[in-house]
């Protein structure tokens, strides 16, 4: 089981073994994860991962085959359950023919205690643009109209699916700070993201998703040493390939035999030659190990890891550390905001 | 930027508030953003508005007999003010709805904290409303330029009478667009709609039908809703069964709109 609020009220997000395919396709496979009040988390994972899945099970657009949602203890489909919700539209869908300023209206109408039109779109830098009609509007401008839309309301919950996809660094700027700033107004935000930039300068907590399971899901530190890796390739005489195996902290990934002689003969070695290519998690801490241990390497490369790559390396290994410092990071937080719920939301 | 602060560590301590807002402030907002999106391109509904005032001024202006006598005039607008109800309905809930699905402004409304009651509710009101602008023209030419006339009792039954007529044809339309892409929306939105109105009476009056084609047409909608119409505008009663066959199909429509509404939820997206 995922980490539990102990006296408070219920959690901001209980999914509880939750399991939703889309004919033969398992989205999610019997997944769990427990979101408290105050806490900023990033769900990272490649594309078709189930991130987009999971929100939309939690913002009540889609049932889940088996198991439970539970949106502060209530089911997200039912609309009252929903009153501390907000999303943006996915992608840049805003109809094209209505202006900013009624859209935001629109949206604002469905709350109790909604901003005004004016300083949603003043926390973008969009309230020059109130009367335009969205269909007018760059990219970006959607963009942060669409995150705007998911604050007007004053949610205690912002869920948030690629928020910067096609952002410029300014405007991503700008919007980081804008969901840093909410988040310190003490609510509590889920987004998706597969940057890896992004979750590290937002999350708190890192969820790791990949085909539709729970990989990874710790404190950022703890999550992004599992995932930030660097990718290092070396070129080796086979008689050192035990050596390089054996360092810890790293693990060969590839290995290639040398044909080139022409280009060995400038390296003049009895030996033949890997090509190896190792994920570390420290680069720099690998080649001062390589260097101690004499390992007579050439060619040295480093690169930064794809995000799919350390996915890769997740899902052979096993994620439970991870889990663990999830409990404790979602704890702490807990400790820190007691709530005053008297509702028990669960089954 | 700190301006929020407050609400939203207030609205974390006083609990969550358990009510959405009232029915009806959220279904005027969709109805509101319904029609705002509609008259923003009047193009798409201007045609609509005009074709039935055009047919009267066209086909029935022009043939003095019809029009210079009060009770047929009043008659032929009668049916073609129908026509303009039911392709509105038609128009709006069948091809307005399929296209609505394939936005993905759609989905994000199902997100917001309001049911499918008010938004269905709020489409309801818009097509409502357009029922009556696309009523505007036919009867305004009806009355300037035919014999038609209504007593101010009958205005006031036949605004109602808006209502009744619009509530099968948009029961239908929303079958249609709850199951159906929008290009095969509009396709079928017309495939039925022009037949159903010419073997309703709507264009030519019933009394012109062969026998076989009269005794078919009353067992639909079209026609029933039609001599309903004419009952209350004109004064010629209605065949004894024309409310019943109305009921029948409004509660077949109904339980297709319902089906079409069910089948569609949290299809179309992972």
């Amino acid at each position: 089981m995922s980490a539990r609020t102990e006296g408070a009220g219920p959690p901001v997000v209980e999914v509880d073994h939750v399991t939703r395919r889309f004919g033969p396709v398992v989205a999610l496979d019997d997944v769990s994860l427990t979101v408290g009040e105050g806490e900023l988390v990033g769900l990272l994972g490649p594309n078709g991962a189930g991130k987009t899945t999971l929100l939309s099970l939690v913002s009540g657009l889609r049932k889940a085959d088996a198991g439970t949602v539970r949106l502060f203890g209530g089911d997200p489909r039912v609309a009252s359950a929903r009153l501390t919700l907000g999303t943006t539209p996915q992608e840049t869908g805003l109809p094209p023919t209505l202006r900013v300023g009624e859209v935001v209206a629109l949206v604002a109408g469905h709350y109790p205690a909604p901003m005004s039109t004016h300083e949603a779109l003043d926390r973008f830098g969009l309230a020059d643009l109130a009367r335009r009609q969205t269909g007018g509007l760059s990219g970006g401008q959607k963009r942060r109209l669409a995150v705007a839309l998911a604050l007007v309301g004053r949610p205690r919950l912002v869920l948030l699916d690629e928020p910067t996809t096609g952002l410029d660094v300014e405007a991503r700027h700008v919007l980081w700070q804008a969901l840093r700033d909410y988040h310190a107004d003490g609510a509590t935000v889920v987004l998706t993201s597969h940057y890896l930039e992004e979750i590290e300068a937002l999350a708190h907590r890192v969820v790791v998703v990949g085909q539709g399971r729970v990989l990874a899901d710790g404190a950022l530190a703890d999550v992004l040493s599992l995932v930030a890796r660097r990718r290092v390739l070396l070129t080796v005489p086979d008689r050192a390939l035990p050596t390089v195996r054996s360092l810890a902290g790293a693990e060969v990934v590839d290995e290639q035999r040398v044909e080139n002689r022409s280009l060995s003969e400038r390296y003049p070695t009895q030996d033949d030659e890997q090509r190896l290519t190792l994920l570390a998690e420290d680069a720099d801490e690998l080649v001062r190990a390589l260097v101690g241990a004499r390992v007579p390497f050439r060619d040295l490369e480093v690169r930064g890891a794809s995000l799919e790559e350390a996915f890769l390396t997740l899902t052979a290994d096993q994620p439970d550390e991870g889990r663990a410092a999830a409990g404790r990071s979602a704890d702490d937080l807990h400790d820190a905001r007691p709530l005053a719920h008297a509702t028990e939301g669960e089954r | 930027m700190t301006t929020t602060t407050t609400a939203a560590r207030a609205s974390a301590r006083t609990g969550r508030p358990a009510r959405t807002q009232p029915f009806w402030r959220l279904a005027l907002l969709h109805a509101r953003l319904g029609f705002l999106e509609t008259v923003r391109i009047p193009i798409a509904v201007i045609g609509n508005l005009l074709f039935p005032a055009l047919a009267l001024l066209f086909f029935v202006v022009p043939q003095r007999a019809v029009a210079d006598d009060p009770g047929s005039a009043t008659v032929a607008v009668a049916q073609l003010g129908t026509f303009a109800v039911m392709s509105t309905c038609l128009f709006s809930f069948g091809a307005g709805v399929a296209e609505d699905r394939a936005q993905p402004f759609d989905p994000y409304l199902r997100t917001l904290p309001a049911g499918p009651g008010p938004r269905l509710t709020g489409r309801v009101l818009n097509g409502l409303l357009w029922s009556y602008f696309a009523l505007a023209p036919v009867v305004l030419v009806g009355w300037l330029l035919t014999a038609a006339a209504l007593d101010w009792l009958q205005v006031g039954q036949s605004v109602l009478l808006v209502v009744g007529v619009a509530v099968p044809f948009l029961l239908l339309g929303l079958a249609i667009g709850y199951r159906m892409s929008s290009k095969a929306a509009i396709a079928v939105v017309q495939a039925v709609l022009f037949p159903l109105a010419f073997a309703g009476g709507l264009f030519l009056p019933p009394e012109a039908f062969p026998q076989w084609l009269d005794v078919f047409s009353k067992a639909l909608p079209s026609r029933a809703v039609r001599d309903l119409v004419v009952q209350v505008t004109a004064g010629v009663d209605a065949y004894p069964l024309a409310l019943p066959v109305l009921l029948g199909w409004t509660a077949l429509f109904a339980t297709l709109a319902v089906l079409a509404y069910r089948s569609d939820e949290g299809r179309r997206f992972r």
